[in-house]
């Protein structure tokens, strides 16, 4: 066990060298990098040849590609980074700060707004897809089916569209300039600060948990249906056992293997955020930051942030692998 | 050859329906058939093929999800046809006409008298944009003046004929490269298997972005664009079905039919593609329909994002975002005549082909009941 978890996190490792370089030089291609978009668009600027070129040097974007990629890799003395290789991403050209310590700041909030709508739609979700498993076919069944079909084919700009529509605009309980906060706020005190940032994240949640309450649903369905046809439940149910006892003793607990390895698998999201949600409410999530870091070209954010979600996927991928382990005593790890 | 090739299909094991099954009776074949008939007389042969259209069709929300498709693959590909309007068409006001009278006062010098020259300037009223719901145009005209429904029709066309072809190439790519690592196992397996870890492992949308903005700035023609979108999302998404292939295929060569298939000399392509592979087809069908659905979800969001879709070409998500960059336009009223019809277009879109894929999935599943 020992020895697997270690092979992958050594895999592990390499993947995350491959996604950065692939990452990085796609960066390196993108038209008009950081320094010309910020000094040299302004038509008021009067940068000479040289001043740009120091300020190249500066940003570190002077060299070509490859030795950029080992620069950002290893660090290099002009940028006075340490290197990825030792967690030190470099200081971000827009925010203008570490880029460890960026992430961390608004790392929070999204990793807040997951969390909590997981908690609202996971056990939800679970419950309702419990129910139509025992009552397959049945007219509850093939109404949540339906909704929660519904609920996975909404894009999520046009689902936020409409619930900002009407929650906001329409019934007008909510503040339609969104953001995080009140713009008519004084020296709020925390308290006050806290509802009023709670109260700006319920639509956000509320969307998300339309949104993810579907496939999860479908999931447990689809695993209390094979369940329920176990050979198993047939003996306790000819034990005489209550249905209830049945349902929610023997199947369920079967059924919550496979879902383990769902929680594990939305790792990447809880801390990675959802940067078409986080644009759409201007909430100042890790994604909306990434994602006008993105359009600014500021290298060293998008890679940092970039490693960072492969970073999650890969160990929620080892989590996965060593939950059903823990889970299932009957899989065994091969290799 | 051809005949004893086709043999090695496993699922084609005939499964015999009793006749009593029609009126949903349990299929169990009658205990003990009370005329002197032989079993094979009361019996209906189905093919597995028609087996899983009766299954499939014997399904309500397939069915629903099918006419749903059809409906729109009609409305996007015939409807234009009978638009007078094609997707760029700015329609101007016609009806009535922009007239400024102006008055220029003339004094005579020499008489110190003051005429009045009264100037009418007759021009356009310019376009028709954000025009309410009429005869004409059935869901109004956008900001720019265009005709709202016939935008939508071609924004279907290329949303549906993106996804199929993205989701039929990523199909093929899957299948060569996980019916290869399936096949030879050993080290091509890791190294195809670490190729889809890693690929598996890029986040998508940044990616998206990054490389949206690299066309956008290398000065790509807008119309080409979309193929460079399109062969990213194949490439960040043909892992799923080499997965599924692989591990299909893993079980699938220890099977008798393949000691046989060996025994006979088959080159080696030939028992990949043409023994192997056959049998993922029925996870293949379900993966493809599932797979066309989230990725006309993933290509709304990009053309929301700007990404893709050359800006002057109508999109669903680009509709939605030409509304939603101001957010305050969600509260007027003939906006609204814009966005919703549009998103209700991707929801059903990406609603049919996940109804037609459930459905496919419990018609080909040997163990449902129905």
């Amino acid at each position: 066990m020992v020895k697997y978890v270690i092979k992958r996190l050594l895999l592990g490792v390499l993947i995350l060298f491959c996604v950065s370089f692939i990452i990085y030089m796609l960066l390196r291609m993108m038209p008009g990098d950081y320094v010309t978009r910020t000094f040299t668009a302004n038509p008021n600027s009067e940068l000479t040849e040289e001043r740009i070129a120091q300020l190249m040097e500066i940003y570190g974007l002077s060299d070509t590609p490859v030795v950029g990629y080992f620069k950002w890799l290893f660090g290099s003395a002009e940028t006075g980074s340490h290197g990825a290789i030792l967690f030190d991403f470099g200081t971000s050209f827009v925010y203008g700060d570490e880029v460890t310590s960026v992430i961390a700041d608004h790392m929070w909030i999204s990793f807040a707004l997951t969390l909590f709508s997981l908690i609202l739609y996971f056990p939800l979700a679970v419950f309702l897809g419990i129910r139509a498993a025992v009552k397959q076919y049945g007219a509850f069944d093939y109404a949540t089916t339906v909704l929660t079909m519904i609920g996975i084919s909404f894009p999520t700009f046009f689902f936020s569209a409409i619930v900002v529509r009407v929650f906001a605009f329409g019934l007008g309980w909510f503040d339609t300039s969104l953001g995080l906060q009140s713009s008519g706020l004084i020296n709020p005190t925390w308290w006050e600060l806290f509802i009023d940032q709670a109260w700006h994240l319920v639509l956000p949640i509320f969307v998300v948990v339309v949104l993810s309450i579907g496939s999860v649903m479908r999931y447990t369905r689809t695993n209390m249906l094979e369940v329920l046809n176990a050979d198993y439940i047939r003996t306790a149910r000819a034990k005489g056992l209550s249905e209830n006892a049945v349902v929610y003793k023997h199947a369920f607990k079967n059924t919550m293997i496979p879902m383990v390895t769902v929680l594990a698998g939305i790792l990447p999201g809880l801390f990675g955020g959802s940067m078409i949600l986080e644009d759409f409410f201007g909430i100042p999530g890790i994604g909306k930051i990434a994602y006008d870091a993105m359009n600014a070209g500021d290298i060293p954010f998008v890679m940092g942030y970039n490693v960072f979600i492969a970073f999650l996927t890969v160990i929620s991928m080892l989590l996965t692998d060593i939950m059903y382990v823990v889970v299932d005593p009957r899989v065994k790890i091969t290799k | 050859m051809e005949d004893i090739n086709n043999q090695s299909k496993i699922g084609e094991v005939y499964q015999f329906e009793a006749e009593a099954a029609e009126e949903n009776l349990p299929p169990e074949p009658s205990p003990e058939p009370e005329e002197e008939m032989s079993l094979a007389d009361s019996v209906k042969t189905l093919s597995p093929t028609r087996l899983v259209l009766k299954r499939f069709f014997r399904s309500r929300l397939s069915v629903i999800g099918l006419a749903i498709i059809i409906f729109l693959f009609a409305f996007c590909w015939i409807g234009p046809l009978f638009s007078p309007y094609t997707e760029s068409t700015v329609d101007n006001v016609t009806d009535r006409m922009n007239i400024t009278v102006s008055e220029i006062v003339v004094v005579d010098e020499t008489t110190g008298e003051s005429f009045s020259v009264w100037k009418i300037d007759r021009s356009p009223m310019g376009i028709d944009g954000l025009a309410s719901p009429s005869a004409e145009h059935w869901l109004g005209t956008d900001q720019y003046g265009r005709d709202v429904l016939t935008r939508i029709m071609y924004g279907g066309r290329t949303s549906l004929t993106l996804s199929l072809m993205v989701v039929i190439l990523e199909t093929i790519i899957g299948v060569v490269f996980g019916g290869i690592a399936g096949y030879f196992g050993k080290w091509v397996d890791t190294l195809i298997m670490r190729l889809i870890d890693i690929f598996s492992c890029i986040p998508s949308l940044p990616i998206m972005l990054i490389i949206g903005s690299v066309l956008n700035g290398a000065g790509v023609d807008a119309d080409f664009q979309i193929y460079f979108m399109m062969a990213v999302l194949i490439l960040l998404g043909w892992t799923g079905v080499a997965r599924i292939v692989r591990g299909q295929i893993l079980t699938l060569r220890e099977q008798e039919f393949m000691v046989s298939a060996t025994a006979r000399g088959l080159s080696t392509p030939r028992k990949i593609f043409k023994h192997l592979v056959p049998n993922v087809i029925p996870q293949l069908i379900v993966s493809m329909t599932l797979g066309l659905g989230s990725v006309i979800l993933t290509e709304a969001s990009l053309s929301y994002m700007g990404l893709g879709v050359p800006l002057t070409s109508a999109s669903w998500g680009g509709m939605i975002n030409d509304v939603t960059t101001n957010v305050s336009n969600l509260a007027n009223a003939s906006y609204a005549q814009i966005w919703i019809p549009s998103g209700f277009c991707i929801v059903l879109a990406v609603l049919g082909f996940n109804f037609i894929g459930d459905g496919l999935r419990d018609a080909f599943d040997p163990k449902a009941k129905r």
